[in-house]
């Protein structure tokens, strides 16, 4: 058995930023276990540029944006395994770990941050009938094979779903000589930045069908075309609508979904909206000890946020491993209101001493509304919007004079006024 | 080379009849035309070891079932495939079907099945709490289980060409002439001869059997779809849940997996198109509507993926067992449908016996081990066995598919391993790689760089399943 104060699992811009943090607080020993050969998570196949706008102020690509973390991770002293993977958490914080080189590793935490981030939904998940083709592959999968392995996936290419890694691999494949035929969203809207819908998209001509989807694929070795249709508002295809696209690829980009396996092990409670941890606002999740940011906790559209969250959660992990955390601890659940569809964090003790930001998302696209903020039926913000987007992740303060004149019988509320 | 005998096709039939074969000193080699075993409809069906009282008696169905489902469980275990006898249950929802049961447990009995009984509504419910409010009764099957297809046709055909068998794969038969006692068969991969002949080749046994004249069937392909749901609702039921059957088969059954998923279908269409394993819409939502109606709380939501299999059903309705009227030297195991995943082991032992009897003085192979090489499965190992794995092999330290598990040093056995994976679905099958949430999300690319490593290839040549599957194509400018 080892000791350390601080695992951290997972070493993508969520994890190296959460122990970099914990670093800086005073935290001592510190390891990332990161499953790929290298730290950088996702963001090392993420080539195109638009990283970092937000907290650097400049525009980087996934792999600079990266590399600023890794450099410092590496001159701090913080310990790194790659090409290890977690296998369990156990119940008085026992990190089990596998690799290569030291076989199993089992390491006593005082604390545990979870950065595992997010796997994308896959095909079986659709209403997708038809062949079982070669061809039909995820969007961050086709991502990988062209931008770190050097192949090209496909030649003639449909896309399924507009939401940012579709549109970015409709600009990729477009760049590489690929014919991207049409990039077909099940909803009524893009899920997708609307920066790289004109940017991925627009500029290319590559045709977005809203309300459209692919029902059926065709081929019985390589893939050999598609049938999309129109869907009703119930999102069911509308007979008499179908058309028969001829393409060798069909990518999809249909959603991501935190990877909480370890921690649905662990026992922690998860919230069934974002399919991450229920946390507090350093990100505590209901386990002592266990934290949770980045991608793991909720999807996020954009790393800067990422980076801003995770930063919480090495504060969150370092108060508690060096017994600095409030010592009062009472807890409010902020509430969704009209339009909300979640609130991360789910709970916010009213003890901490600080400002809290409540990240939220809609569930529909809104033009001109307002977002607004209640305590006990009094508004203490009211924010114009020109528009609310799913794919955009909003946030509003609750300032610490807020949380300072609030008991637990508090209600506080996120709503959209139209 | 004058092969002793040629089986065509490796599927679950095939290459267990290849295993009894080479339990003998006799040159024998198990023709694919695809690029791996189990590829037809042994790749893609229930998965059930029946009881038995299905089929009636008198039928080879009927013989073989019970005869086969007895021999499975330590078939299994020589070949070191996980077999469970969870049981299963005829549900009936009215009091018409409760005669359908009565009807099954007599032919049940005729067939000699043991154990079998009816229970009432209270009992199914203590046993299947998830079970309908519309189910009234149950003919209760203990001795059913559950496998998993193409794992034990992979684990016979590994162990029958451990034991001598030659596997050649990508062999699609063409034509066959018979001369002097002898085939001569026309393949993608050359002329093969032998001296006998097992057509075991699913939905194309009649097409090969026409090719020696032999017109006495027809296969009837007829396709069924399915749903595999996540292992978190695995539990759902501890039986295999059947309705009444009808005309068109055994209807929409519900299952638990040897892998801990739940599995709800078939569909039964009869279609045109022999390899056209493509699921349909309508057959999707026919499979969930009527999985519904076993159980509560089944719900498509929980698929992580579908699928489609093609019985080979025959036009005589039974199976087709033994050398054809013009030729004793060509012996067809054709219309292999349900039950015949659970008959496989009795029909292998039986084709066998009817070669060697044929061939008169035939020697015992002394060196036939029946017992599959030791397969180290990480997630079932416990902490010590995976410290000693790894120590032997640092590849067993690698985890590849992170859903399920799975380390480099499982995968690079799978391909090494005797009629080893060629292609990424091979793999899949024989580690489970890619098996799990994600669908190969993560594991697919990496799985394809250790099969070009393995195999001294590009990985633009490596494919999903053979032929012109391919995964990638040119490299980028």
């Amino acid at each position: 058995m080892i000791n350390y104060d601080l695992v951290v699992v997972g070493g993508g811009p969520a994890g190296m930023a959460a122990a970099l943090k914990a670093k800086e607080e005073g935290v001592r020993k510190i390891i990332i276990l990161e499953r790929a050969e290298t730290l950088g998570g996702i963001l090392e196949q993420c080539i195109h540029t638009g990283f970092g706008l937000h907290y650097f102020g400049e525009e980087l690509s996934g792999p600079e944006y990266a590399e600023k973390f890794i450099v410092q991770v590496n001159n701090a002293e913080i310990d790194v395994k790659c090409d290890t993977m977690v296998l369990a958490i156990s119940e008085d914080n026992i990190v089990t770990a596998v690799n290569k080189n030291d076989g199993l590793i089992k390491i006593q935490a005082k604390a545990i941050v979870l950065a595992m981030g997010c796997r994308e939904r896959p095909r079986g998940a659709l209403e997708m009938a038809g062949t079982r083709a070669s061809g039909i592959m995820t969007a961050g999968t086709a991502q990988k094979y062209v931008n770190l392995d050097g192949y090209m996936p496909g030649k003639k290419v449909v896309i399924l779903g507009s939401g940012d890694i579709g549109l970015i691999m409709a600009r990729r494949m477009t760049l590489e000589g690929a014919e991207v035929k049409v990039v077909c969203e099940i909803m009524p809207y893009s899920g997708g930045l609307t920066r790289n819908i004109v940017q991925c998209l627009d500029d290319f001509g590559i045709p977005l069908r809203l309300s459209t989807t692919v029902i059926e694929t065709h081929g019985k070795e390589r893939l050999e075309g598609v049938t999309i249709a129109k869907v009703d508002e119930r999102l069911q295809p509308i007979p008499g609508t179908e058309e028969y696209i001829e393409c060798d690829t069909l990518m999809l980009s249909v959603g991501l979904i935190p990877e909480n396996e370890l921690t649905k092990n662990v026992g922690i409670a998860l919230d069934r909206v974002t399919n991450g941890a229920v946390v507090d606002e350093m990100r505590q999740t209901d386990h002592k000890g266990v934290f949770a940011c980045g991608n793991v906790l909720h999807v996020h559209d954009l790393v800067d946020y990422v980076t801003l969250e995770s930063q919480l959660a090495g504060k969150g992990a370092a108060e508690y491993i060096l017994g600095k955390a409030p010592e009062s601890v009472v807890y409010v659940s902020p509430e969704t209101g009209n339009g909300v569809r979640y609130i991360v964090p789910q709970k916010i003790n009213i003890k901490n001493p600080n400002d809290v930001k409540l990240y939220f998302r809609v569930g529909k696209i809104y033009k001109n509304a307002k977002v607004v903020l209640e305590c006990d039926g009094k508004v203490l913000s009211s924010k114009k919007k020109v528009k609310l987007a799913p794919g955009e992740m909003e946030d509003v303060t609750v300032t610490a004079d807020v949380l300072a004149s609030m008991n637990e019988n508090s209600k506080i509320t996120v709503r959209v006024e139209e | 080379m004058i092969y002793d005998v040629a089986i065509i096709g490796a599927g679950v039939i095939g290459s267990l009849t290849a295993r009894e074969l080479s339990r003998f000193k006799l040159k024998t080699a198990l023709l694919e035309a695809a690029n791996d075993v189990a590829m037809g409809a042994t790749k893609a069906n229930s998965g059930i070891v029946h009881a038995g009282f299905d089929a009636v008696p008198g039928t080879l169905k009927a013989k073989f079932n019970v005869k086969g489902a007895s021999m499975m469980a330590d078939y299994c275990k020589q070949l070191s495939v996980p077999y469970k006898n969870n049981g299963s249950l005829v549900v009936a929802f009215s009091e018409e079907e409760k005669e359908t049961l009565d009807e099954l447990y007599n032919r049940g009995i005729a067939n000699g099945v043991e154990e079998l009984r009816i229970i009432d509504r209270e009992e199914l419910v203590s046993l299947e709490p998830n079970i309908s409010d519309e189910a009234v009764a149950a003919l209760v099957a203990p001795t059913a289980g559950i496998v998993c297809p193409y794992e034990l046709t992979i684990a016979a055909a590994e162990n029958a060409v451990s034991n001598g068998v030659q596997f050649i794969r990508n062999c699609r038969v063409t034509a066959i002439r018979f001369k002097e006692g002898v085939f001569s068969l026309e393949t993608a991969q050359g002329m093969i001869e032998a001296k006998y002949v097992v057509n075991a080749a699913g939905v194309h046994s009649d097409e090969i059997a026409k090719m020696v004249g032999d017109n006495s069937f027809d296969i009837i392909p007829r396709a069924g779809e399915y749903f595999i749901l996540d292992k978190s609702v695995g539990n759902l039921v501890s039986h295999t849940i059947f309705q009444c059957p009808s005309k068109l088969g055994k209807g929409v059954l519900v299952t638990g997996t040897v892998d801990g998923n739940l599995l709800i279908g078939p569909t039964a269409s009869d279609i045109e198109d022999k390899d056209n394993k493509a699921t349909t819409l309508a057959g999707l939502n026919d499979v969930k509507k009527l999985a519904s109606k076993s159980c509560k709380n089944v719900s498509a939501r929980n698929a992580i993926t579908s699928f489609t299999g093609v019985r080979a059903r025959a036009t005589t309705d039974d199976f087709i067992i033994g050398p054809i009227e013009s030729n004793a030297q060509f012996i067809n195991a054709a219309g292999i449908e349900s039950p015949g995943l659970s008959s496989a082991p009795a029909i292998a032992v039986y084709l066998a016996h009817i070669i060697c009897e044929a061939l008169g003085e035939v020697e015992v192979n002394e060196s036939f081990n029946g017992v599959r090489r030791d397969v180290f499965r990480f997630r079932h190992a416990t902490d010590e066995e995976k410290a000693a794995a790894i120590e032997k092999d640092p590849a067993y330290g690698r985890i590849v598919c992170r859903c399920e598990t799975i380390t480099e040093g499982e995968i690079i056995d799978a391909i090494r391993a005797p009629a080893g994976a060629r292609d990424v679905d091979g793999v899949k099958r024989r580690t489970r790689a890619g098996m799990g949430r994600c669908q190969g999300g993560f594991c697919g690319s990496k799985v394809v760089e250790i099969l070009a490593r393995e195999l001294g290839k590009d990985i633009n040549e490596i494919t999903k399943f053979g032929n012109g599957s391919v995964i990638l194509f040119d490299k980028t400018k």
